[in-house]
């Protein structure tokens, strides 16, 4: 039985993981930034039969409370093996591409601040000798296209900086997997034409519970995003800046 | 109009007619206000009902598949408050294996609370407890201009018979508690009588009320000779058991694409609906049957509407007052003439508990049920013929299974029609409800 802390807990994806983990038992530490959508899910996971759901305000921005949050969250759960960081923000790129303010924040929610909460995640982990760390990514940051770039390059340092710390702390036996889903079906991308390639945050929280019992490294969700994204990356420059997709 | 919202073909009712375009919006978080479009919007479960009373031809759908949160459940009182666009299969995998379940429930299981409470659906216990309407305590109603109006019988309670069967129609229902029903186990007791016209089905009926809490009939409309021939359904939860079967798997069969003709017709539907009529185990003792293929037989099917072809079928249901008989066996003799019977035929008699409902269609009398697959004018044409029986026997139709009653067919069936159009959101509207008020 795992004691979990789930980062950005209300956003559509973390909330089907969190149905799931806690219908496994496991203790969960809510955190987000929404204080009405908090109290509903863990309502929600209450009545669902959870064994413990513990919540507080998390806002991913202020990087100076990261550490305090994080030992209110190993307190109440007397302990902390887990860590799924599922926040995340996706501006619609031409409304902000010539604004350097909006691109700086943009970058800051979505790859600054998660790199700060994972290295003290880490350090914790680290200093106890076991963890699974969780990240959310995506394949927007496998390459950088013209219509999310700015939301795909903090996506591609996220992957880079969990990539490194994977590495860092295999031999510690510390697993830290990276997610990555395609299209899913969320209020992220409530405005998005949705087609064939679409999945359900169920399908990726499903997902995200098998990577951390399997102990796998990098996942694609659906995995056929796995083939797609390495046709992509494959492309040579030249013919890639011709494209419009 | 609607923002950068993209206006899609293919959200649809179930009996897929009419067809028509809308924006869809997903709603999240029930905190939230309504998002104004400048455009008519209209609550949106999954699309179960019928016709077009969840259809908004150009305007928006708020879509209710985010607000699946449980709030709470009162495992002393049996009261479950959630939000509503739960469906009925969500919530009875939460509340059956801790010994509750829904106090009413349509022939489906992928309805939604909020679908079930805007049309104040009814089931096979009707003639004992009511619809479904009855059971709801309390609810909040979340308008477009951002007012939110808890609704009970004691708060508001004119609120609260507005918006149960409103469809959809007085704002958004974003959460509700509803009374559950005390069970030993998912089971049930079941018996199947056949039974060979209408006044046997009205004798085994009269019988099975006072003993038995669930009761339907089946009937066989294409038998040329044997009209109103069937097979009788009564039931009842079943006791405390030591010794109980292992729960049937649930079943994902699913018609995979849709046939470019209409597979149920007048071919197909004979030999069914003897060999049905025939082989389905009938008389002899009740047996334990699981309440999933007892409430939801054709759920085991998933998207069988597409077996109707691509022009989609109507299905009419109506009601008509207990001493109004000889009008059901009209309405079976006419269906019988024009040969276009029907896969499912269901005849059911309603208890005389007042619905709660300005609009709710379920009352004292008796209801008959029939799906027809669409093939021209022709249909429409019966149904006009069906509809001037009805309204001799001073009868109604039921909104969430119409996509073509007249505007006088629904004034006479629903007189507080004209009462319940000062409840109704100015930021909302429905193809149904212009269509019946224009």
């Amino acid at each position: 039985m795992r004691k979990i802390i789930i980062l950005g807990a209300t956003s559509a994806i973390a909330t089907a993981t969190a149905r799931l983990l806690a219908a496994e038992g496991h203790e969960l530490f809510l955190a987000a930034r929404n204080a009405h959508a908090l109290q509903a899910l863990a309502d929600d996971l209450r009545t669902r039969g959870a064994r413990r759901i513990e919540t507080a305000h998390f806002d991913a921005a202020q990087t100076g409370a990261h550490a305090a949050l994080i030992e209110s969250a190993a307190a109440a759960l007397s302990g902390l093996d887990t860590a799924i960081l599922a926040y995340g923000s996706l501006p619609e790129q031409t409304s902000i591409q010539d604004d350097p303010e909006r691109v700086a924040a943009d970058l800051n929610a979505n790859f600054v601040s998660a790199a700060a909460l994972l290295t003290q995640i880490a350090a914790r982990f680290e200093r106890q000798g076991y963890g699974t760390i969780v990240a959310i990514s995506s394949v927007a940051g496998d390459r950088g296209r013209a219509v999310n770039y700015v939301y795909g390059s903090a996506k591609a340092g996220l992957t880079c900086f969990l990539s490194g710390l994977r590495q860092r702390l295999w031999s510690k036996g510390i697993d830290v997997i990276t997610i990555k889903p395609g299209f899913v079906d969320t209020p992220m991308t409530a405005t998005f034409q949705k087609g064939a390639l679409w999945s359900t945050p169920e399908v990726v929280a499903a997902a995200i519970v098998r990577a951390m019992a399997s102990h796998q490294t990098t996942v694609y969700v659906p995995g056929f995003w796995r083939w797609i994204m390495a046709c992509i990356r494959a492309l040579p420059e030249r013919v890639f800046v011709r494209m419009r997709f | 109009m609607a923002g950068n919202l993209i206006l899609e073909a293919g959200i649809g009712s179930w009996g897929r007619y009419p067809q028509q375009r809308h924006h869809l919006h997903v709603l999240w978080d029930r905190s939230r206000e309504l998002p104004l479009f400048g455009a008519p919007a209209l609550p949106y479960g999954r699309g179960r009902s019928y016709g077009d009373v969840c259809l908004n031809d150009g305007g928006v759908l708020l879509s209710t598949r985010g607000l699946d949160r449980f709030i709470s459940l009162d495992e002393e009182r049996g009261l479950l408050r959630c939000e509503a666009g739960l469906t009925f299969e969500q919530i009875l995998d939460l509340i059956v294996p801790r010994g509750w379940f829904l106090p009413v429930t349509p022939g489906t299981r992928f309805a939604t609370l909020g679908g079930a409470i805007a049309n104040d659906v009814h089931g096979k216990n009707h003639h004992r407890v009511g619809s479904f309407g009855h059971f709801v305590r309390e609810l909040e109603l979340l308008r477009t201009d951002g007012r939110r109006l808890l609704c009970s019988r004691q708060q508001n309670p004119e609120w609260l018979a507005a918006t149960i069967g409103g469809l959809g129609l007085t704002g958004l229902v974003t959460w509700a508690e509803v009374e559950l029903k005390r069970i030993h186990n998912p089971w049930l007791l079941a018996q199947t009588i056949r039974f060979f016209d209408v006044d046997e089905f009205f004798a085994l009926s009269a019988d099975s009320e006072r003993d038995y809490e669930y009761t339907v009939a089946w009937i066989d409309c294409a038998a040329r000779a044997a009209r109103g021939r069937g097979l009788f359904m009564r039931a009842n939860h079943s006791p405390a058991l030591d010794d109980l079967p292992p729960a049937p798997r649930r079943k994902r069969l699913r018609v995979p694409f849709t046939p470019p003709l209409a597979l149920v017709n007048r071919a197909t539907l004979m030999p069914f609906n003897a060999a049905y009529f025939r082989f389905h185990r009938a008389g002899g003792t009740p047996e334990l049957v699981h309440f999933d293929p007892f409430f939801y037989p054709l759920d085991a099917v998933l998207e069988w509407n597409r077996l109707y072809g691509p022009r989609g079928f109507l299905q009419y249901q109506c009601v008509v007052p207990l001493g109004e008989r000889a009008a059901i066996t009209e309405l079976l003799d006419r269906i019988g003439q024009r040969r276009s019977g029907s896969f499912l035929a269901v005849l059911k008699t309603f208890g005389d508990r007042a619905a709660d409902g300005m609009l709710s269609f379920p009352r004292g009398g008796i209801t008959l049920a029939l799906d027809f697959p669409i093939v021209g004018p022709d249909t429409f044409a019966l149904m006009t013929e069906l509809d001037r029986i009805v309204l001799d026997a001073k009868g109604a139709i039921y909104p969430a299974k119409d996509a073509r009653m007249p505007p006088a067919m629904f004034r006479a069936g629903f007189p507080a029609a004209e009462r319940f159009t000062q409840f109704i959101d100015a930021g909302l509207s429905s193809s149904f409800w212009r269509r019946v008020t224009h």
